[in-house]
Order: structure tokens, then sequence, then C-alpha cells
């Protein structure tokens, strides 16, 4: 019984929960079993809530027991990257600046969750403050890809994703500042959306990049990405970034999945060389696929998208350095050598970062002081801003051609652990497809196209759209989903290894 | 308290005559919100310590700021009551920099796009050549995010290096605040620091006629740091400037400029430059010390504040928010002054003895303009002078002052009670009328006790009663005292004196 629960969607958990024929609680606890038998070898969770998890589903049951009609996740377990406070839990970031630090409060996504009966079984593993692409900037160790563990499962948020492709949760959050929760689904053949810049709030969002980040919905099915996002957007006050605008109906159009008479727009920019002949290969076959159904494909020019990693490497690592100051010792966290001589605060804040921090944290943080200072923001900052601009222009063109824009997520899948780890500029050309959409603001969708011939791992086509229009993604990613699963006659994760 | 030595200092005539004073005041005002600028908290001054502080104040990991839209308003009047022009559209900024005060170790304001820019405050201020208006330039108000409160524990100084340990109270952290920065003011010669706390002075009646704050400079909730330099004329440019914190009372304004024009006239002096710094003014020993070196290459890294979006006050609402400013203080005086009938010196010492709203309130309470800027301008702003106190916190309301008044007109009390009627409110006795029947300060209107203290008076004197009688009026005064004396005052002396001069027959010449 609970193998067939751990590989129900969340749709169809949801279902069986409603109607009464399996528990909340036997949903969690079949979860709880799965992670304890595979996340040894995952390392998808940094902290599993089992307490707190069953508690949440009994309360689930005894809603329903006493005729509270459920909501559409009600009882459906998830998995809580670990960027995103959960009172009373702990929520380290990746870091050991944070180890055992116990937020007072509930992020606007986690309270929005609980109040739809979503179960949160624990925090998942990510880089340190959500920098990196593989998960291996975690100070707690590297998460495993489900495909390969001695592969990377992406990142920043290689927890979320991992644990939707091991089974051990039918849907995550994730957070995406430059594809961190994309590229991850693009390399565990998962689905994931960085929904429209100010489309979900950001309070008790741990911030890396403000004006970049964003969480969103990590899930199997698009279907349940979508009912995940339903969930967790919507205006909030707390954050004042956040759009007081309708959430577009994202579950509509995932049913919806019709692509007849769409204009897609195929990115000119994004493909060709650098990108790995089995990613080239599965998305060439799904701009036919597109055509088949019934969409009019073009290529589609964004000239400013060379210079979006660029710019990226500026504006993150800027804002980064200034939200990464308040990590010192002094209020919360980690403090380290207030009793070694008779140290100053300015040393014992010294001493605490140095030593709480790892390495790709302290980079960014170097860059991004550098970035500016007085002499080089106009250069650095400041430049990197007006190429921002270009690139929002260049979506806005654009958008006035097609109705989304489409590409490969990732230009390889997945690479092995270590491969990339003393190479930045290699870990960062990950990111190369993904990054423009956060620097416009707009969303954007991976979902899983197939295997690469050549090493058999997952292959993610990333899906653009205008902002506050994220329902154009689910509509397109739905349809795209519905016709390979309808070719491949399973769902693409059962061509994984066992764990 | 501490001690500190005073430098070489010039002696402040000869500064003026030599060289030429340029000023520049930066203002902090923290607003009368009810809650902070980007939290829900309270603001109330008093709270135990970390009391007031939510995830947001504290900055904790994942809480983020929103914009409390009454200190935007009030930021906005500000301008407008400064002639400043409103922005169309302005940012808030990070200014990062260590500090355990700071939560987020940077601080939330405006950098170059403040709010409020472009305005001027007129002053009055008395010179060898009567009432004179400087004109003092606004070159913005913009607003900002307070820090929390650091104590320095053990060590002697109560500063930071030396200390054994320090606690921090963040219940002040996140509370708005608007700093309103003059443009250098120059052209103010040997009157700089009356002009300098004059200025202070004006914008403090200004802000209180809005309402937006408390303005106590003991409370901090108005801050003053006032800029100096010296050039030699006024055609040379600008000096070094010295930065003078903790002026927390608008004697001291006038105190600390003249201490640094006397002080870096010294340094100019010896040949030595003046060092741009963060000067320390100590109220005690009235000198400034140096703090910490304040370079312009200090780097603050400002870049705007991605946590907020942009304020774009619509140019409807600046315009309902400027039609419903109130009356401008310079309208208000000018008003006052051909009511009351005074003249412009006399206002001014209304004005700068920060006392225009209690006279008028003690006015409109009924007593005699005269009497009310009396007392007001007089023996209580003397007390609360002495007790370095402002006026309005004095333990006395202008009911109290009006009502004593209004016994002094009914003949119930005399200029010698009255003022003891006062000391008695101000020790907490109660009001007026209280204070007098505890105190039995009534006058003595009763006839017979007075004939008879007159006549023991005249009895005991019989000289002085001879001369009078024969014709020397004027010898009336010292029996008049004498029954003064006897009834210890409680007597009304033009009575006593016309019962006199009944009694021995003689009239007025």
């Amino acid at each position: 019984m609970s193998t067939d629960l751990i590989t129900l969607t969340a749709a169809q958990t949801a279902a069986v929960v409603a109607d009464g024929s399996v528990s909340a609680v036997e949903v969690a606890q079949a979860h709880l079993d799965r992670i304890a038998a595979v996340d040894e070898r995952v390392h998808a969770f940094l902290h599993v809530d089992t307490a707190g998890a069953l508690a949440a589903a009994a309360a689930v049951d005894a809603a329903r027991s006493s005729g509270v009609t459920l909501g559409p996740l009600a009882g459906v377990p998830l998995a809580l990257k670990d960027v995103l406070t959960q009172k009373g839990i702990p929520t380290t970031c990746g870091s050991r600046i944070l180890e055992g630090w116990r937020p007072p409060y509930d992020a606007t996504v986690t309270a929005r969750l609980k109040d739809a009966g979503v179960v949160i079984l624990g925090k998942t593993n990510m880089d340190e403050f959500a920098m990196g692409s593989s998960t291996e900037h975690s100070a707690y160790g590297p998460t495993h890809n489900p495909w390969d563990l001695e592969r990377i499962p992406g990142g920043s948020g290689g927890g979320s994703a991992a644990a939707v492709a091991a089974f051990e949760a039918p849907l995550a959050i994730g957070t995406d500042t430059g594809g961190s929760i994309r590229q991850p689904a693009a390399v565990t053949g998962t689905v994931g959306v960085k929904p429209t810049y100010g489309a979900v709030s950001r309070y008790g969002l741990v911030a890396l990049a403000s004006s970049l980040d964003q969480a969103g919905p990590c899930a199997r099915t698009v279907l349940d990405t979508a009912l995940l996002h339903a969930v967790i957007a919507g205006h909030d006050p707390m954050d004042s970034t956040s759009a007081d605008v309708p959430v577009p109906d994202v579950v509509g159009a995932a049913l919806r999945a019709d692509v007849k008479g769409l204009r897609v727009g195929v990115v000119k920019e994004l493909g060709g060389e650098g990108y790995q002949a089995g990613v080239r290969q599965r998305f060439d076959e799904t701009v036919e696929l597109l055509t088949s159904l019934g969409a009019e494909v073009v290529e589609v020019s964004c000239p400013h998208f060379p210079y979006a990693l660029g710019a990226y490497y500026l504006i993150l690592p800027s804002e980064a350095s200034s939200n990464l100051a308040k990590f010192d010792g002094v209020r919360f966290g980690l403090r380290v050598g207030e009793d070694d001589g008779n140290p100053s605060i300015e040393q014992v804040m010294g001493r605490t970062r140095a030593a709480g921090f790892g390495p790709e944290t302290i980079r960014r943080i170097m860059l991004g002081t550098y970035a500016l200072s007085a002499g080089y923001y106009d250069a650095y900052y400041g430049s990197a801003q007006k190429v921002r601009t270009l690139i929002q222009r260049d979506f806005a063109a654009a958008f006035d051609q097609v109705d989304v824009l489409i590409s490969p997520t990732t230009p390889t899948t997945a690479f092995k652990l270590g491969e990339k780890l003393d190479d930045p500029l290699a870990m960062y050309l990950n990111d190369v497809a993904t990054i423009p959409a956060n620097l416009a603001g707009t969303p954007g969708m991976s979902l899983p196209i197939g295997l690469a011939t050549e090493d058999g791992l997952p292959v993610g086509l990333q899906i653009m759209a205008p902002a506050m229009a994220d329902d154009r993604l689910y509509n397109v990613g739905a349809a795209v989903e519905a016709a390979l699963l309808d070719r491949w006659g399973h769902p693409i994760l059962e061509e994984a290894p066992a764990l | 308290m501490s001690t500190h030595v005073a430098e070489t200092v010039v002696d402040y005539d000869d500064v003026v005559a030599r060289f030429d004073p340029v000023l520049g005041l930066e203002v902090h005002v923290e607003l009368g919100t009810v809650t902070k600028m980007f939290c829900g908290c309270p603001t109330e001054f008093g709270a135990a310590p970390n009391t007031q502080v939510c995830p947001v104040c504290l900055g904790l990991p994942g809480a983020l700021p929103a914009v409390n839209a009454v200190a935007v308003e009030s930021a906005i009047r500000i301008g407008l009551a400064l002639h400043c022009s409103i922005a169309e559209w302005c940012r808030f900024a990070r200014k990062n920099y260590f500090y355990p005060d700071m939560p987020k170790n940077f601080q939330t304001s405006q950098y170059d796009e403040p709010i409020a820019f472009d305005g001027y405050l007129d002053v009055e201020v008395e010179t060898d050549e009567g009432m004179r208006t400087f004109r003092i330039e606004i070159e913005r108000a913009h607003m900002e995010e307070d820090t929390g409160k650091t104590s320095h524990q053990g060590g002697a100084t109560g500063r930071i290096h030396g200390a054994d340990y320090s606690l921090v109270d963040y219940n002040r952290a996140g509370i708005p605040l608007i700093e309103i920065v003059t443009k250098p003011v120059p052209d103010t010669g040997k009157y700089a620091p009356e002009v300098a706390r004059a200025y202070v002075t004006a914008l403090r009646e200004l802000l209180r006629g809005l309402g937006v704050s408390d303005v106590k400079m003991e409370q901090g909730s108005l801050r003053c740091d006032a800029n100096v330099s010296l050039r030699l004329t006024s055609s040379d440019p600008l000096g070094t400037r010295t930065e003078t914190k903790n002026v927390n009372s608008l004697r001291s304004v006038e105190r600390a400029v003249r201490y640094e024009m006397t002080r870096q006239a010294a340094v100019l002096d010896s040949g030595a430059r003046v060092v741009q710094e963060t000067r320390h003014w100590h109220e005690d020993t009235g000198v400034t010390t140096s703090g910490r070196e304040k370079s312009d290459a200090e780097d603050y890294r400002y870049f705007p504040e991605p946590d907020l979006v942009p304020i774009a006050p619509s140019r409807e609402w600046v315009e309902e928010l400027r039609a419903a400013l109130p009356e401008n203080p310079a309208v208000r005086q000018t008003r006052l002054k051909g009511a009351w009938g005074i003249s412009d010196f006399e206002m001014a010492s209304v004005v700068n003895a920060g006392a225009l709203d209690l006279v008028e309130d003690t006015v409109a309470l009924g007593s005699d303009q005269g009497a009310a800027r009396k007392w007001w301008t007089g023996e209580l702003a003397r007390i609360a002078n002495e007790q370095g106190v402002e006026l309005q916190d004095l333990p006395i309301t202008a009911t109290d002052v009006a009502r004593v008044e209004a016994l002094v007109g009914a003949g119930a009390l005399n200029d010698k009670l009255a003022r003891q009627v006062i000391e008695g409110v101000l020790a907490g006795e109660g009001t007026p009328d209280e204070v007098v029947a505890s105190r039995g300060l009534a006058v003595v209107s009763d006839d017979g006790p007075l004939l008879a203290a007159i006549d023991d008076a005249l009895a005991a004197a019989p000289d002085v009663a001879e001369k009078i009688r024969g014709g020397k009026v004027a010898a009336a005064g010292a029996i008049v005292g004498a029954v003064m004396k006897a009834t210890r005052g409680q007597a009304d002396a033009a009575r006593v004196r016309a019962l006199l001069l009944e009694r021995l027959d003689v009239t007025e010449d």
C-alpha cells in the first residue's frame, strides 16, 4: 500500500484523502518511511519533522471527520526548502552560520501551506544561502541525484528536486534567483516553476538577492505544480514587492493543455554552441512536437541575453553582500571566538563570519562589496542594471511577436559531483538560460522532455511567459507533458533506477 | 561625570573679527507615528528594553520591510512646510555598515533621491542693528529608520572603547526619522551661534505645529548635529568642517557652535589644519572632544533598497496635504504680533524661548498678553533654563498661569503672592487654587486687620507719621512697607496706602 501512496500525484493523493479511502496520516507515514529508506543515500533533507508532519496530517483527518471541506492539497506531503522559515523548525539555509537557529515566525509561503492543510515533512538541502547549481555548497554535504547518485541534483534547490524525484514527497517548495528551481527540475526529470517576480510573497524567504529571488512550486506533474502554485501565490502586505493583482488561473490552464494557434518563440541565443548534443536533440524534437500540436513555432532573437550572466553576477553578489550582513553573531545563530582573548565586537563579528560562511558565500560577498564600492558602483552595479533594462526590453519585444518563449533549461544534463566545484565560471554557466527570466522578473517553467541519448539523463524544456501570464506556462507545459506521456506510455521517472 | 581638558581656544570677539564662520545643520526628528517605519511595532518611549520588537525590526532572516504610510505623509508635510519640492518618484537606499545597534547591518535610508528637497526656513535673530531675518536654505529632508540604542557597561568613559560589555536595546530600531539637512549657511558672522539656535528653535516650532513629532531634545526625539567651519573671508572656499553630535538642548546648539568656532580658530592660528571629524559636545564642561575621524572616503556602499518599491506621491495628494497644512509659523507670528500689539523683538523673545504656544494658550484663557509673556519668557523660562528642560515640560500649564493671572486681576493675589503660587504649582502642590488654600496665600482684604496694622506701624514710627501729616506723602512708603511686612505680604499694598492716607487725612498730590 505505502509504495502506491508515494507514487501518487499530489492531485490523486488529495482526492483519496478527501474521499476518505486513505488517511492523511497514512500518506504522511508512507513518505516518512520512504525518507527513512532512501534519504541516507539521496540526502535531500536537512531536517525531517516527523512529529510535526504526523500532527499536521492528523489535523487534516480530524477536519475531514468533522465535515470540513478540504482544500485541493489538504493532506498532501511537501518538502520545504531550508531557506524559508517555519516557526520552531531549524532553518539553516545550508549554512553553518545558522546552525541551530529556530525562527520565531512562519514565512508567508509556510503559513499558506499550513492553512491549506499541506503536510510539511521537513526542510530540504540547498547550496549555502542558495548560491550554487549543484547543492555541493551546502555546509551539510551534497544531495545526490536519484537518477545517478554520483551526480549532482542541480542547485541551489537540489534537495527539493531530489526529494520529489526520489518519491520522498510529491510536492516541494523551491526558490529561484537565477534558476534554482528550474535547473534542478531539468536535471532530475521533474517540473519546477519560477513564478512572476512578486507573485509569491518573499516574507520569510531568507534573502539572497532581493530583486531576483522568487519562491515557487516543484512536483512530478504540471497539474500538481499548478495546484501548489495556486496555494502559495497571491498578494501579501508583508512583502512590499508582492504584486497586488489576481493570481492567474494556473490550474485551469494546466487542465486546458491546448496549444493550437499559440505562437511559440525559440530563443535564438539560448541553444547551439555550448549545449550538449543530447539536450539539443530532445529540444528540437519538442519543437516538432509543438508544431504537430498546432502551435506556430518561430525563432526569436533576444540580442542582449548573452550579457545576462555577466549582469547577474554583479547584481546578485551586490545585493547578497548587503543581505548577508545581518549574519554577525550578535542576535542569532553562530557566534565564534567571544571568549578568545578580549575581543572587540568587530573581531567577534569577523570570526563568526569567517567560520560560519563557506567559500562560495565568501566569494560572492567579496564580489558584491567590491561592485558596490564608491568609484566602482557606476561601472559595475550601475552598468549591470542597464543590462537588466535591455534584457527586459528583449523580452517585451519578443512577447510582441509570440505568446511564450522556449529554450533548453540547461546546457547539459546532470554532471558528476565534484566535476565543477573548483571552477566557479563553469558552474555559473549552468544558469545561462534561466537567468534572463530572473533579471526581467518574468515567469519560467522547466519540465522533462526525455533522456539524453549519450548519458540517459533527463533533459528539461524551459518555457517563459510575460509577467503575470504564468498561466501560459501551465497550458503549454501540460500540452507537452500529455503528448510525451502518450508517446512514452509512462511517466519519465519510471525510467530512473530504483533506489 | 567625564572631565575633558579644554583645548586652546581664541577669544570669541577675536575669532569673528578675523574669520568667517559657515554653519551646516542636520536635524533628526523622530516622527510621532504609532508604529515603526517598516513594521507594526509600537514606538512608545520608555518601554522595557527589547519589548517593542518583531522579526522585521530585529532584522531576523527572511523578514521584510513595509513602509509606514503615515511616516511618508509626515515627511511630505514637513517638506511642504519647509517650502521644499516633493519628489515625484523616489526610493529608499541601503546604507551599509556594521554596528551592533543596526539589526541588519545596513540602515534603510534615502540617499540621492530624498522625498523633499530645495526649501528654506526664515529665522529672526536680534543683531546690533535690530531684528534681522536669516534665510536658512534647506538642501533636503529624507526618511530613514532609527538604530537601536547601545549602552556600554564598565570602563571609564561610557564609550565602546574600554567597555567590558555592551547592551543593545532594539526598541528604538526602526522608529521613523526625518533628517533635515541645510545647505551651508554663510554670512552669519558673529551671530552664527544665535542663528544656529534660532534655526533649531524655529524648526522645532514648525514641527510641533505640524503635530508630526513631540520634538523633545532631551529624549532624543529631536537631535541636532552642528557642522561648523571657518574661512578667512566670505569669498574663500569653505574650510574644513567638523560635525558636533550630542547637542541635546537649544542652549547647547548655541554653545557648541560658539565653542567650535573658538577652538577651530586656535587650531588655524597654530598653523595646523582642522581635522574633518565627528566631535562630541559635553554639556557639563562646555567643550567638544574628538570622536571618530570621518572622511568623505567612508564608503557606505549605498544602493537602492530592493525590498521596497519606489514611493511616487501623486500630485493630487501632495496638493491636498499642502492645502491642509497648519498656519505657517511666520504668518502666525505676524498675526499674533498684530493682535497683541508687540514689537518684532518682543515676538522673537517669545519664539526663541519656545513659548509661543504657551503664551497664545494663556491669552486664549483670558490673560492679558503682557502678563502671559512676562510669566512664560521671564520667571518660567529662567526656571526651565536652570533645570535644563524645555518650557513646555515644566509641570505647569497655560491653564495654571491663566488662573494665577485671573486671581491677580481680581485682587485676590498680588505680584509677590502670585510668584509663590507659581512656585507651589511647580513644586507639585496642586492647582493654583489648591496652592492658595494650602499655603494660605490670599490677599488680606478685610480693612479691620489692616487698620490695626497701620495704627501699630504709625505708633512704632511717630516721626514718620508726623512727616506724612506735614505733607510729605512720599514718606508713606515706609509705613506701607511695615504693614506689608506685618501681614507677611498678604495685603494689597495699594489698599494699605489708601487706608493710611485716609487715616492721616492727607491726600495724594
